[in-house]
């Protein structure tokens, strides 16, 4: 068990940043997940920590201790890779005890080890095939199962469920909660998809070109992302950006105009000044209901993409902006129809022409 | 009920099956004229043995008139020698070369491509007086020497490659798993070129086993000819021992045909298959 600090880290291929500044601290049996789009620097960063890479700069510790310069062995942590990178010439049961074999375990400690990982995983029946054998849904469960034999105080998973298929997806991911709540170790975990930041994570942390964006439990972003990146990031539908322009500023409210309508948002409007470019930002469920405060937007449907329970409409406004809106499943819409749209006055977000929001830290 | 076969496929099979005549013509030859007279060599060379030509007296001339048990040993041992020499250090090399970034690696790679086009015949003179000073002229070891130096770039080459292809999320997971450079290489990668161990094996083997060239200006003192040098003695200038030449001919393609048999089933293996998605 151990917390992860990382303190400046930064890492460089030449000229080539990919890593810059990070600061981090991640406490004891937190399950964080690093999330962003391809090439943000997420898997950089935890090969960072897992040794494979080494930092141009900062300093790593793990339980206290400074790693930068340890070998990913002496790290205590174990990886779980996408690929799942079982060696393929050995059994189940070998490449989970081939680490150990090393580590100057003694032979009955690495079988009741690797017979325990195979219990949880629910692999006894299949230690002696070969991983060509296995299954997509089988393979990655041995590749968790080989970093649990080794006990690690910190876990790391790259990508670990890309491969699998839909269904197959949903259930690894509540086996790894709950594996994560049995073990009550320290799990660092990379994704591209923000269902699974959202799901898994205690503590998401959102990347973006090599820098960190922002850092916080999945509601917390969700409610309150710090920049534009982040609302746009984080939320399935993204959340709707309509450009707009301040009005006036007056105490602890702005009014704001936009699409020949206004609005008057309690926000503190911080540097924001009359005539300033601003983007509000709107999640989709916010947008179906008409109510006393809300502001009605008319515009085209340009698609209608039914869930069963929800149906999003996607259409365009008048003032040219796309939004989509979540609405009952059985609305009636049709792509080329007019339909009305609901701006709140609460549930807002104002974020200003340099893409931070206002309300961030309020 | 068959399929109807295409005539592209058909043309296909013709050469495949000139090809094959091609190649295993001459072998035949050696083999079916082996066990004929000397009359009957010359008078049907295409003919099979049958109970008037049979004969074995080729064979008794090889093992009474020489020491081909000797050649033999000395081939083999030889050969086997420098192909395991070739394999474990052009393996090593091939890991270091493209595993690990370090200064003069390039030049190195280079260097070593150099060596698949300059025909290492070109060297005999120095080679010859390398191997006088070094004081190793009719031994075995010299043979080993040049023979490793010659097939050492190809199977480089060739190894490297396939070891580029094994995912490098193997060696991580390795790593992660606190494995030794040592033991990945043991343990992880050799397995998984196997492959290409035999392909190499196959490639480098039979040109060693056939070589007459070194065998006849390194090592040509008494006791310590190979198969390729020895049958020489029974041709000569005016009259040529046909059914020594050819039963001891026989009995060379024996162990590389064993050989070929024992590698070959590891060519079209594809060990990777299951490691990643």
């Amino acid at each position: 068990m151990a917390d992860v600090s990382l303190h400046g880290i930064a890492k460089s291929y030449g000229v080539t940043e990919i890593l810059r500044d990070i600061d981090l601290t991640i406490d004891d049996g937190e399950f964080v997940v690093f999330v962003g789009p391809s090439g943000c620097g997420k898997s950089t960063l935890l090969r960072t920590i897992a040794g494979l890479e080494n930092a141009s700069a900062g300093e790593l510790r793990i339980g206290g201790k400074r790693v930068n310069e340890m070998p990913p062995a002496e790290r205590k942590i174990a990886m779980v890779f996408q690929s799942y990178a079982l060696y393929p010439h050995m059994s189940v049961y070998k490449n989970m005890a081939f680490g150990l074999k090393f580590a100057k375990t003694n032979k009955a400690d690495v079988d009741r080890r690797v017979r325990r990982a195979a219990e949880i995983l629910k692999l006894s029946a299949l230690l002696d095939r070969k991983p060509r054998e296995l299954s997509g849904g089988q393979r990655q469960r041995v590749a968790i199962g080989r970093a649990i034999v080794r006990e690690p105080s910190v876990f790391l998973f790259d990508e670990p469920l890309s491969n699998l298929d839909a269904a197959l997806r949903v259930n690894t991911r509540l086996e790894i909660a709950k594996l994560h709540r049995e073990l009550g170790a320290t799990m660092i975990y990379v994704t591209h998809d923000q269902v699974e930041a959202m799901t898994l994570a205690s503590k998401i942390v959102v990347m973006n070109q090599g820098r960190i964006e922002q850092v916080g439990a999945p509601l917390e972003l969700y409610h309150n992302p710090r920049n534009l990146f982040v609302a746009g990031f984080i939320g399935s539908p993204r959340m709707n950006l309509i450009k707009g322009q301040v009005r006036s500023v007056s105490g602890g409210s702005v009014t704001l105009a936009f699409t020949g309508a206004e609005t008057s948002v309690d926000v503190v409007p911080g540097t924001l000044r009359a005539g300033d470019e601003v983007t509000i930002g709107v999640r989709p469920e916010h947008m179906a209901d008409a109510g006393a405060n809300t502001i009605a937007l008319e515009g085209r449907i340009d698609a209608v993409e039914r869930l069963g329970e929800a149906s999003y409409v996607y259409m365009k406004l008048a003032s040219g902006d796309d939004v989509i809106v979540r609405s009952p499943g059985d609305v009636e819409a049709a792509p080329g129809g007019r339909y009305t749209a609901h701006l709140p006055g609460r549930a807002l977000h104002v974020f200003n022409a340099a893409g931070q929001s206002v309300q961030f830290g309020k | 009920m068959r399929p109807n076969i295409r005539p592209g496929r058909i043309a296909v099979h013709i050469a495949l099956v000139l090809y094959t005549i091609l190649a295993i013509g001459p072998i035949a030859l050696i083999l079916i004229n082996a066990f004929k007279t000397r009359r009957a060599i010359f008078s049907d060379p295409l003919g099979f043995p049958d109970a008037r030509t049979f004969t074995t007296i080729g064979f008794d001339q090889v093992f009474t008139k020489s020491d081909f048990g000797l050649y033999f040993v000395n081939s083999l041992t030889v050969t086997v020698v420098s192909l395991g020499l070739i394999i474990l250090i052009g393996a090593m090399a091939a890991w270091a070369l493209t595993e690990y970034r370090f200064r003069g690696n390039t030049i190195i790679a280079l260097y070593m491509a150099i060596g698949i086009m300059v025909p290492i015949r070109l060297g005999s003179v120095s080679i010859l007086r390398m191997m006088v000073e070094l004081n190793l002229v009719n031994t075995l070891t010299a043979l080993v020497l040049v023979y490793v130096a010659q097939g050492l770039p190809l199977a480089i080459l060739i190894l490297g490659e396939f070891i580029q292809q094994i995912p490098r999320d193997l060696r991580d997971a390795a790593r992660c798993d606190g494995v030794s450079e040592y033991r990945i290489f043991a343990s992880i990668i050799l397995p998984l070129i196997t492959p290409a161990i035999a392909t190499v094996a196959v490639f480098t083997m039979v040109p060693i086993w056939n070589d007459l060239w070194f065998p006849l200006i390194l090592a040509p003192g008494d006791g310590k000819q190979t198969v390729t040098l020895g049958v020489q003695q029974f041709i000569g200038q005016y009259v040529t021992d046909w059914n020594a030449v050819l039963a001891s001919l026989t009995l060379a393609i024996a162990p590389i045909l064993v050989l070929y048999l024992l590698f070959s089933r590891y060519l079209v293996r594809g060990l990777t298959a299951g490691a990643v998605k």
